[in-house]
């Protein structure tokens, strides 16, 4: 696990197919959400009733909503949201989440019991358990659905970061850094930390592509994304009524969910298998149920 | 074995309790006046006073919690604001859409999940292990909801085999209940099916290594056979610690499916609760969804106790 240098990761996975895939097409997607920041081919915050539902033509590659906004400006900004939510969560778990597991695995006992339980505990609940106690005590929105999913997201890297620790920590090396005087902390944060570090980015990008599908799923039943934003689960929240008749509208979005999410999945699976194919067999389940 | 059943009772029962009080002060820090919201924003202030002390609202924290707990205990999760008919009654309603079609869905998940995890792992490495693990792969990355809206335009509005959603309650017509809740529950079950399927076959291969394989191949088994016969047993064990996990998101699952098929669930309940600020029956809904997923993560653990023969003699 600690033999590939950092800076290496990215080289050595490039030669593995499937992460190239997946990085390329991932990054395709990325980019586009990020060009929608300065830029989409029409302004979606303009509504153009009279061009409402056209088909796709070399105007709109893609045809018009029900607003007649343009579908790939509105796809464009709706993965940015999806996509910002999802690393938020991401982040958010990382940084509470890979303390407490380390320092459940460095202090053992009754620290170490009580945070696995907690975490035990967290770990059963999907993000939306959690999302409908924030959406009632704040209201719905966008940052509410990314707590929700960091939440359970900190539950997730806990555990890894607590696996991880233990088996370093049977290292002769740890032995030595605590033969010359370092403390418990010390120790997790110098010397285990960067040994699993390539353990929590494998486990960021499967947390990242469940992320994007547990925001289309808390916005479309309301809980997350709000209008005038707008994001993948909240098109098809707003597709809902009209997709019998313009089926386009809801098919849309959600191929961008299902592509966006299977790039990010075998990016991911490459990456684990450069790293330590025995990590294959580790599988993850479904945060938004 | 029975004390660390036993334990595990215990572990549930505390679980249960620091989730209410979690859920109780969360929602109690909330603004917003329940005797106010029954009875309008023009009632005189003597009126929402009288109201408050009916309903207990000016008794200390404490207190109230303790009367909302042991409520809770003997399934009376107090009266909602809007509705004006018991909690529990309410809750109790739409869990006879949500639990059977999240049964369902798990059942389905088995069928379809299980099978073809086998059927890859004994044809390893060749053509169809790769086609059902790119099936798999797909599965994994639709959105349940999604997968659910593109049923409903292929089932019923094509070929108009199934219902599009109007739930019909089961006491009046148990046949067409039933029927609803066939596209909702495939819809819930494909991610799970392909998570299991995965799940399956990398279990089955890691075993396929083990010992007691190889013997099994030395007697002169094939690898179909060895595996089928000896890998799968092995293999379910695991198996049924994540069935316990997934029917917990299959739960939550269905508080968003029902969304695109209209059924009347919980999730319907908790959305029009929130929005109407009922917050005695969000309070309701959710302490119950999380009793029902703990329930099932204990009874779960019971059983892995009970099944595996290393846990059982270790006591």
């Amino acid at each position: 696990m600690g033999k590939l240098k950092r800076e290496n990761l990215f080289k050595t996975a490039w030669f593995h197919p499937s992460f190239r895939i997946g990085f390329l097409g991932s990054f395709f997607f990325i980019i586009l959400a990020i060009i929608s920041i300065f830029w989409t081919p029409y302004n979606i915050e303009e509504l153009n009733i009279a061009n409402r539902f056209a088909p796709a033509s070399f105007n709109h590659l893609l045809g018009t909503d029900f607003f007649g906004r343009d579908m790939v400006s509105m796809l464009m900004k709706g993965a940015l949201t999806s996509f910002i939510v999802a690393v938020l969560a991401v982040v958010i778990g990382m940084i509470i989440g890979v303390p407490f597991g380390l320092i459940a695995a460095s202090y053992g006992g009754i620290i170490d019991n009580i945070l696995s339980k907690t975490n035990d505990f967290l770990f059963a609940f999907p993000a939306i358990i959690s999302a409908i106690i924030i959406t009632a005590i704040f209201g719905p929105g966008a940052i509410n659905a990314m707590i929700a999913i960091g939440i359970f997201n900190i539950a997730v890297f806990a555990r890894v970061a607590r696996g991880g620790a233990l088996s370093i920590k049977m290292l002769q090396f740890i032995d030595a850094a605590k033969l010359s005087g370092m403390g418990e902390l010390k120790i997790a944060f110098k010397h285990i930390l960067p040994n699993i570090f390539s353990l929590l980015i494998v486990q960021a990008s499967v947390q990242l592509s469940l992320g994007i599908l547990a925001e289309a799923g808390l916005s479309y039943i309301g809980f997350g994304t709000q209008p005038p934003q707008t994001s993948l689960g909240l098109m098809l929240k707003e597709a809902q009524s009209f997709f019998l008749i313009h089926p386009t509208l809801a098919i849309l979005p959600g191929l961008t969910i299902v592509l966006i999410v299977i790039f990010i999945n075998i990016a991911g699976d490459g990456l684990r298998d450069v790293l330590d194919p025995r990590l294959a067999k580790e599988e993850t389940l479904d945060a938004a149920g | 074995m029975f004390g660390s059943i036993l334990r595990r009772i215990l572990i549930f029962a505390i679980t249960i309790f620091v989730a209410s009080l979690v859920i109780f002060l969360l929602l109690d820090i909330l603004p917003g006046d329940p005797a106010r919201f029954i009875l309008g924003i023009n009632a005189d202030i003597e009126a929402v006073a009288a109201l408050r002390e009916q309903m207990g609202l000016n008794l200390p924290i404490w207190e109230r919690f303790w009367h909302w707990f042991f409520g809770l205990l003997r399934a009376d999760l107090g009266i909602s604001v809007t509705q004006n008919v018991p909690v529990a009654e309410l809750i109790g309603e739409r869990l006879f859409v949500s639990l059977p079609l999240a049964f369902f869905a798990l059942i389905l998940a088995i069928i379809i999940g299980i099978p073809i995890g086998i059927i890859a792992a004994q044809n390893r490495a060749k053509f169809i292990d790769s086609f059902l693990m790119i099936l798999a792969q797909i599965g994994i990355a639709i959105p349940n909801f999604w997968f659910g809206m593109l049923l409903v335009l292929l089932f019923s509005v094509k070929l108009s085999l199934l219902p599009t959603g109007d739930f019909i309650s089961w006491n009046e017509d148990f046949a067409a209940a039933l029927r609803s809740l066939i596209l909702p529950s495939i819809a819930l079950a494909l991610p799970q099916a392909a998570i299991l399927a995965r799940i399956m076959r990398t279990s089955l291969v890691d075993i396929s290594n083990a010992d007691f394989i190889r013997t099994a191949r030395a007697k002169g088994l094939t690898k179909k056979q060895a595996i089928w016969r000896h890998g799968v047993r092995n293999a379910i064990l695991p198996i049924m610690t994540i069935l316990g996990l997934q029917f917990a998101f299959l739960i939550a699952g269905t508080v968003i499916v029902e969304n695109v098929f209209y059924l009347p669930g919980l999730g319907k309940l908790i959305f029009i609760a929130i929005s109407e600020r009922d917050l005695i029956l969000v309070r309701g809904a959710i302490i119950i969804l999380i009793l029902i997923v703990s329930f099932i993560m204990m009874l779960v653990d019971i059983a892995y106790q009970l099944i595996d023969p290393r846990l059982r003699l270790r006591g």
